[in-house]
């Protein structure tokens, strides 16, 4: 591989990896900070901080990451070709959402190589929500040839509290958006590297051992007693965080509490992937999550970024 | 007389609200004109997915002159008062009012002037602004920093008035930092990225169809239609026409370009509902028919927004690839669901909760398969064959097809039903049980689904009654005001001798939930209000083809001269019972004793009395209605006779009390068959 031609090997028509930096650049040259991913597990990269909590308050923001997003109901045991329990998410997140937005977006499909006027890019209605964070926001996913490559939300509510200004969301769905780019059917013959031959490592050489484990883990093994009780330490320790941080101004402990909102989701949703919780509780879940998240809302409006 | 233009153009609308929002705008326009003193004569009305647009002509330059007229305060009142009106009148000084003379409250002030009707132009542009900031949108959004609340971010606005065959000019006005202009932009792709400058009215939709747009969302309708026989009878298939979808889709785009793709027949070994749901549901395509066979064919329809530079090669061939995958899926459900027998899913079912109050679905099935019995008795269903069915009604629930596609349910129920070795009607009933699932889906037909039909609507019905879940003012969650209509086109349309009280365990207060539904169900079948509650007795009857019965007879029999004579002498009968009820306080019994009648009227109306009555009654029991009224009817001349010969109010009392329940008499019988006196006129 050493050696070998880089604009080729980065190509995003080539390369995973290579999907990844041109959106990297892309956004970058937007004027975006470039985050790296947030290190909790969580379903999709709306949850990282730098969206959930910037998007509340009047300050502007822009930035752009990759998120690993964990969905553990979606684990097929590798088999599946397009469904993953874990997968990339690129996120973009506009405060206030610019009025060229959807030229911009458009802008950035050319850049990763798709021709507008070969393939049919449709702005299909599709209204997001995220009960468990109190979230909702208008918008579309985006079809390239009959195939979802993206949400686009501008949000209304985060937290519980409505947006004012409103962020311009984007998300790529990394694995699709490259199934389409390399014409690959099954996602694990992704090309992640853009190596050739020997060079090449795929999708699959990355990950699929790791979904056929966490497979097992997520339908059969995952320790529920354990999980049971780490939601009630998440919980209390949310609680716990969002009363010591209370002072005569501002809030000094948001995001602490915030992270333990994050990981009572995740944990919640591992519970309801192996089937323990049945439909009353499943609703009383959500709703100690969404309680728990409008307050942290609430905090962070208080903190020095947050009532900027 | 000039024209005016509006051209509202907005990030991607949802389909489903673009017709409805043009009309909204136009109604919206047209009376703010008119409040304003503006008539106009005809309208276009556009929509597309990215723009409303509404064309006025023949509004008048300027409206009316008009003459105001404002009352004051009186004449003597306090100098602040008259200061106060001196300024809201606009006028300079009090003796530009007149005085009026009011002899019992005092002499006032009336400012009287001729105000000059607005210039239209002037009347637009603080119409729009005002009516785009309160638009009724279903759901809406705010954007950027703004706070106006539109469907998805409004970009740019046209606003134009003018003269036909002449420039028009801009309509001037700002909302959130949109000024109002000349200015529209194309197609997205296939339009120059360069504005249009629009001049003349008519231009506006030649210049838009030079830029790709097609306007009018019928033409794009008849388009996709037109092009997607072509395309489906050049591989001698047939579309299978869809309706909804093609209103969707032709909200999609505005330029459509309909293109054809194929997936492997393999796919066709599933049922070709999964196959439509799934290519449908997910994709918005058409799906075609081989005329002959009656199957569907390996191909199907999209519907792009752009032609492609390539033809369409790309865009088919990534449609191809996510069908394939879809199906490919869709598939798989189906070989794993077949793999298990439809009955011994029900067990799976004691996991699904229906309601957390309610219990679980297995639990739901017990109820319905009771139930049914019951009601399989009363209509004369097989009752083995309902059992059955209704014990499989709700397996298809825990089907992997049903959880990634559930509006199958039923339809895989009967798929798999089928397939399994189930009896027609049974598999038929599964399927079917959840008709009628709207207002103008047609009710099941076979004995067995309706018994099933009215178990699984009647259980909804009793059991969120039984915790108090009913439907409040908009707010109907369960869908129970369905399910009651559903239960009653059930019975009247199949003409069920079906008494609703005892079929839900004696609940008064559905019951009466029932009759609501029945009188609005009736009154949408076009009876006139009074005859439907004449129909609907007093003591509250929970039959309701009698009820549908008697609203029927009554519209005949008050469109005939018999019964309009009837009714005007029962009127009078009503009338003087009444008055002398009020008067004594008390309500006078029926007559049933010959001795004290003494004259010849009295006595004849005694008799025709008792002569009908053993009749009247078969009819009623049989709710023959029709004969019944005619024989009510021919007491009309004898009350005539009666008021002709006969004083009521005499002064001995026990002979006025006598005649009196000789006519309570006449209103008690009358009162079997229908409640008359709610009948207006």
């Amino acid at each position: 591989m050493v050696g070998g031609d880089l604009a080729a090997q980065m190509s995003p028509l080539n390369s995973f990896q290579g999907l990844i930096f041109a959106l990297q650049q892309y956004w970058a040259h937007y004027g975006c900070v470039i985050l790296q991913p947030y290190d909790m597990e969580m379903g999709a990269a709306t949850s990282h901080p730098a969206t959930m909590l910037r998007a509340l308050g009047r300050r502007p923001w822009k930035a752009a990451y990759v998120q690993p997003s964990r969905r553990p109901k979606d684990a097929r045991y590798g088999k599946n070709p397009n469904r993953l329990q874990h997968y990339y998410q690129y996120q973009v997140i506009l405060k206030p959402s610019p009025p060229d937005l959807q030229n911009l977006y458009l802008k950035s499909l050319e850049v990763l190589g798709l021709d507008l006027m070969l393939h049919d890019i449709r702005f299909v209605e599709d209204d997001w929500e995220n009960p468990t964070f109190g979230s909702w926001g208008l918008g579309w996913e985006v079809w390239c040839d009959g195939m979802e490559v993206s949400q686009f939300t501008y949000f209304q509510q985060v937290c519980g509290i409505d947006c004012n200004p409103v962020s311009g969301e984007l998300t790529y769905g990394l694995e699709r958006l490259a199934m389409y780019l390399q014409g690959v059917d099954n996602v694990y013959q992704l090309n992640f590297n853009g190596g050739e031959e020997e060079d090449k490592v795929t999708y699959g050489d990355v990950f699929l051992q790791a979904e056929e484990e966490y497979s097992r883990h997520n339908f059969i093994y995952a320790d529920t007693d354990m999980l049971f009780r780490s939601f009630e330490i998440a919980v209390g320790a949310c609680k716990f965080y969002l009363e010591s941080g209370k002072s005569d101004i501002r809030h000094e402990l948001v995001q602490p509490a915030y992270d333990q909102c994050i990981k009572a989701s995740h944990i919640f949703n591992l519970l309801d992937a192996r089937d323990v919780i049945s439909v009353t509780e499943r609703r009383n879940y959500i709703l100690r999550i969404r309680e728990l998240s409008g307050l942290c809302g609430e905090a962070w409006l208080t903190t020095e970024i947050g009532s900027f | 007389m000039p024209d005016f233009l509006l051209e509202l153009f907005c990030e991607e609308i949802p389909s489903s609200m673009q017709e409805s929002a043009s009309h909204d705008l136009q109604r919206l326009v047209i009376e703010g004109l008119s409040d304003a003193g503006l008539k106009s004569n005809a309208s276009v009305l556009c929509s597309t997915a990215c723009r409303l647009t509404l064309g006025l002509s023949g509004v008048p330059e300027k409206a009316e002159d008009r003459f105001v007229e404002r009352r004051g305060p009186r004449v003597d009142a306090p100098s602040k008062a008259i200061s106060g009106f001196l300024e809201s009148a606009a006028l300079s000084a009090i003796d530009q009012a007149e005085i009026v003379r009011d002899g019992k409250k005092g002499d006032f002030y009336v400012a009287r002037r001729e105000e000059s009707g607005r210039q239209a132009v002037d009347i637009l542009s603080a119409l729009i602004p005002d009516l785009l900031d309160s638009f009724p949108w279903k759901k809406s959004m705010r954007w950027g920093s703004g706070s106006l609340r539109w469907v998805r971010p409004l970009r740019s606005i046209l606003c134009l008035f003018g003269h036909s065959g002449s420039k028009m000019r801009v309509v001037p006005f700002e909302i959130e930092a949109i000024a109002s202009s000349n200015i529209t932009y194309g197609h997205r792709f296939m339009a120059p990225a360069v504005p249009i400058e629009v001049t003349y009215f008519n231009h506006y939709f030649v210049q838009l169809k030079e830029a790709y747009v097609i306007l009018d969302p019928a033409v794009r309708r008849e388009t996709i239609s037109r092009e997607a026989r072509k395309l489906a009878s050049a591989q001698g298939f047939e579309l299978v026409e869809d309706e909804g979808l093609l209103q969707e889709v032709s909200g999609l785009v505005e330029w459509p370009v309909v293109l054809m793709g194929r997936f492997s027949s393999d796919f066709l070994t599933v049922p070709p509902e999964v196959i439509r749901t799934t290519i449908r549901a997910k994709q918005k395509c058409f799906v075609l028919r081989d005329p002959v066979l009656g199957t569907l064919a390996p191909f199907f329809i999209l519907v792009s927004n752009i032609f492609p530079r390539d033809g369409g090669a790309e865009v088919i061939k990534g449609h191809e690839r996510v069908i394939a995958a879809r199906l490919s899926d869709a598939c798989f459900f189906y070989e794993q669901d077949m793999k298990i027998a439809l009955e011994s899913r029900n067990e799976q079912l004691r996991a699904v909760v229906f309601h957390e109050r309610l219990g679980t679905q297995y639990e739901r099935v017990e109820r319905i398969a009771t139930r049914v019995r019951s009601i399989a008795a009363r209509i004369s269903a097989d009752l083995g064959m309902a059992s059955r069915a209704a014990w499989l009604s709700k397996a298809d629930l825990v089907t992997e097809m049903v959880g990634e596609f559930p509006e199958l349910q039923g339809v895989m129920g009967r798929c798999y039903a089928e397939a399994q070795g189930e009896a027609h009607s049974v598999a038929r009933a599964i399927e079917d049980h959840y008709r009628p699932r709207g207002p103008r889906d047609p009710v099941p037909d076979e004995p067995i689904s309706i018994a099933l039909a009215l178990a699984d609507k009647l259980d909804m019905l009793t059991a969120f009654w039984s915790i108090g879940e009913t439907p409040t003012g908009r707010k109907d969650p369960y869908g129970l005001r369905r399910a009651a209509l559903g239960v009653i086109r059930m019975i009247l349309d199949r003409e069920l001798d079906l008494p609703l009280l005892p079929e839900i365990d004696g609940n008064k207060d559905l019951l009466s939930f029932f009759l609501d539904r029945l009188k609005v169900h009736l009154r949408e079948q076009g009876f006139r209000h009074d005859l439907i509650d004449a129909a609907f007795m007093p003591q509250g009857h929970s039959d309701l083809l009698v009820i549908l019965r008697r609203v029927k007879a009554l519209d005949e029999f008050v469109n005939t001269g018999e019964g309009c004579a009837f009714l005007a002498s029962l009127k009078r009968v009503g009338n003087i019972l009444r008055a002398a009820e009020k008067q004594d306080n008390s309500s006078f019994g029926s007559l049933l004793d010959f001795v004290g009648l003494e004259l010849q009227a009295e006595q004849d109306l005694f008799r025709h009395l008792d002569r009908i009555s053993p009749d009247l009654d078969t009819h009623i029991a049989r709710s023959d209605f029709v004969p019944a009224m005619v024989m009510l009817a021919s007491l009309s001349p004898l009350i005539d006779v009666f008021f002709e010969g006969v004083v009521v109010n005499v002064n001995d009392m026990a002979l006025r009390e006598t005649r009196l329940k000789l006519l309570a008499r006449v209103r008690s019988v009358s009162l079997k068959v229908a409640d008359f006196f709610r009948i207006e006129g």
